[in-house]
């Protein structure tokens, strides 16, 4: 069974900085959302940019038992859709426009009608009555799920969110989680996402990976990953795992470790 | 479930199509509209101006000439035709390097003028003017274009090379523009120190910006430039589209955003340098058509950038037109024009831009 991504003795950083140091993960496995977990600086949005081909890296990706590191660029952005954390500012274009662009942009695929694939994506994550409103007028939460839109309309294997919730509201946050999660399901695609807030990983992920300096600490299903003696270990507090009325795990953070 | 990011009464597939099929028409009009602007700002450029030409005499010139007198001939072939041409071609070249500047750099302050191009140029045409200095066996017609040329095309060659070196951010290389505006125009300073009274004017003369340098054959050389990079950058016009979304989303993309921009940089330096070696620095221009080209046509780069271009067009031809009609008898240098007319405009966008400059 290869479905997934399997990261094996990834090394990757910065010019004067290596940030992972011979990383080596289970398989991730398909149609799952799959968390990344870890503090500022341990190296979650290093080991997104590395899989999308951002910052150098060395090492072995398989996903769906092909190296992605053996692919030119153009091939594995057929093939890995990254997803930064926010917009840049006063982009003056329409939001159906922004999508169509990032269909067209590498002037690879494109066949077919793309402005009406286009539409048909934001249809389905329920934006289309923003298709005609400027990038530059819309709320955080409207820009995430247009990023979403031009991600999805790229097909991708994996997909990678950088803290897609940041800045988000509760009602926002839930809501993003909730699209891709069903899209990612439905299209039974890997999809890793950065995420500060252990409770949302706890309630919308499927598999979680936590990571500290680089390194891998734990991986597995978030009940067995967000464990006290993780959270001490990674993130240096003392939590409790509880469980709500309705049998939801959720983190309590009594205060630091000592 | 409830949520402000979704509407309850979601607009038909085909009521939003027919809106975007609307908004593409739209822009198709107003480009025509804009094109028949620059076609009556040419035929004022043309009729007014210190020997003023009725439309009838210039027609009859222009497609009879042997009816006409000699010096009426002259006038209008030698003088105002590529005079009026000039500045529609100085305005598509300097609307699109403004427009492609401003992408690849992200940043709305990027224009020739700001990145140090025009100050290059300048000092180029300073060596050539007060020092006699240039490329030997160059006619003399050429010598200071040629040396402006090779000042402008180094300039952008060099803020590459720091650029890339230093491997700042895009912002960054708006700085090191800055930096090379104060370097050649301190060099500037010490060539005008140590000149003699006659050539001290020339130099003077030489970086108002002026139209009066029109020639043919300069006008070929800038229309051939253009029908080889206008191509260019419309093939790239997507790819440019999605920049503006950030360099990862692009390089997510599948863009080779390094080649993208290197390309851009490589055919904005050619025009940027061949305008402003043939008619001296006009500044705003490539500042100003960008920023109205936006809020007319979006950042869509397959109407931006030749919306950018017309506005540019449209814009120094009617500088040159006013550059020739507000002191009576006097043609005033264009650039002299573009500047007072572009300071307002440039200080708007610094208002509007203040949370992202």
């Amino acid at each position: 069974m290869n479905d997934g991504l399997k990261i094996s003795d990834l090394h990757s950083g910065y010019r004067n900085k290596k940030v992972i140091n011979g990383l080596s993960t289970p398989l991730l496995p398909r149609g799952r959302i799959t968390a990344l977990l870890g503090p500022n600086g341990c190296g979650k949005s290093t080991l997104l940019r590395a899989l999308a081909d951002l910052n150098p890296a060395q090492g072995t990706l398989a996903l769906n038992g092909e190296d992605l590191m053996t692919l030119p660029s153009v091939k594995r952005a057929q093939k890995v859709v990254y997803l930064p954390q926010s917009l840049p500012q006063g982009v003056h274009l329409h939001a159906l426009e922004s999508v169509i662009v990032a269909r067209r942009a590498s002037g690879v695929e494109a066949g077919g009608n793309v402005e009406n694939e286009a539409y048909a994506i934001l249809h389905k994550l329920g934006i289309s009555h923003l298709a005609m409103s400027y990038l530059d007028q819309l709320s955080g939460g409207q820009k995430q799920l247009i990023g979403l839109a031009q991600s999805l309309i790229r097909k991708p294997d994996l997909l990678l969110l950088d803290e897609p919730l940041s800045a988000l509201d509760l009602n926002y946050q839930f809501h993003v989680m909730d699209i891709v999660a069903r899209e990612t399901r439905q299209r039974n695609i890997v999809t890793m996402v950065v995420i500060h807030d252990i409770n949302i990983a706890l309630r919308h992920a499927d598999y979680a990976v936590m990571l500290k300096d680089g390194a891998l600490v734990a991986s597995g299903i978030p009940r067995e990953v967000v464990t006290p003696a993780n959270l001490a270990t990674v993130y240096g507090v003392q939590g409790r795992v509880e469980f709500c009325s309705q049998g939801l795990p959720h983190v309590v953070v009594d205060g630091l470790t000592t | 479930m409830s949520s402000p990011l979704t509407a309850s009464v979601k607009p038909d597939a085909s009521a939003v199509a027919s809106h975007y099929r609307k908004i593409l028409l739209r822009r198709f009009i107003l480009a025509a509209a804009i094109t028949l602007l620059i076609l009556l700002s040419l035929i004022l450029d043309f009729t007014l101006g210190p020997a003023g030409l009725s439309v009838t005499t210039l027609w009859h010139t222009l497609f009879d000439a042997a009816s006409a007198d000699a010096g009426t001939r002259v006038i209008v072939w030698e003088l105002r035709l590529p005079f009026a041409l000039m500045a529609i071609v100085v305005g598509l070249g300097l609307g699109l390097a403004g427009a492609e500047m401003q992408t690849i750099l992200n940043n709305p302050l990027a224009s020739p003028f700001t990145l140090g191009v025009s100050s290059a140029a300048s000092f180029g045409a300073a060596l050539a003017i007060i020092l006699g200095l240039g490329i030997p066996g160059i006619p003399d017609q050429w010598f200071i274009s040629v040396n402006a040329f090779v000042f402008a095309l180094m300039a952008c060659f060099i803020l590459d090379g720091i650029s890339r070196w230093t491997r700042v951010a895009t912002s960054g290389v708006v700085l090191f523009g800055i930096a090379l505006v104060f370097t050649f125009n301190a060099l500037i300073s010490i060539l005008q120190f140590v000149a003699s009274e006659d050539t001290l004017q020339g130099l003077v003369f030489w970086t108002m910006g002026s139209l009066a340098r029109a020639s043919w054959d300069k006008l070929a050389i800038l229309v051939i430039a253009l029908l080889i990079i206008v191509p260019l950058s419309m093939r790239n016009a997507w790819k440019l589209t999605a920049l503006r979304l950030g360099e990862d989303r692009a390089v997510s993309f599948g863009i080779n955003v390094r080649k993208l921009r290197l390309a851009s940089l490589l055919r904005i330096s050619i025009i940027s340098a061949l305008t402003v070696a043939f008619v001296g620095p006009i500044g705003f221009i490539g500042l100003v058509a960008p920023h109205i080209s936006r809020m007319i046509f979006g950042e869509d780069h397959r109407f931006y950038l030749p919306g950018s271009m017309l506005i540019g067009a449209l814009v120094l031809s009617m500088a040159s037109v006013l550059s020739k009609n507000i002191v009576a008898g006097v043609i005033i240098p264009v650039g002299i024009v573009t500047s007072l007319v572009g300071v307002p405009f440039f200080l708007s966008i610094i208002i509007r831009h203040r949370g992202t400059l």
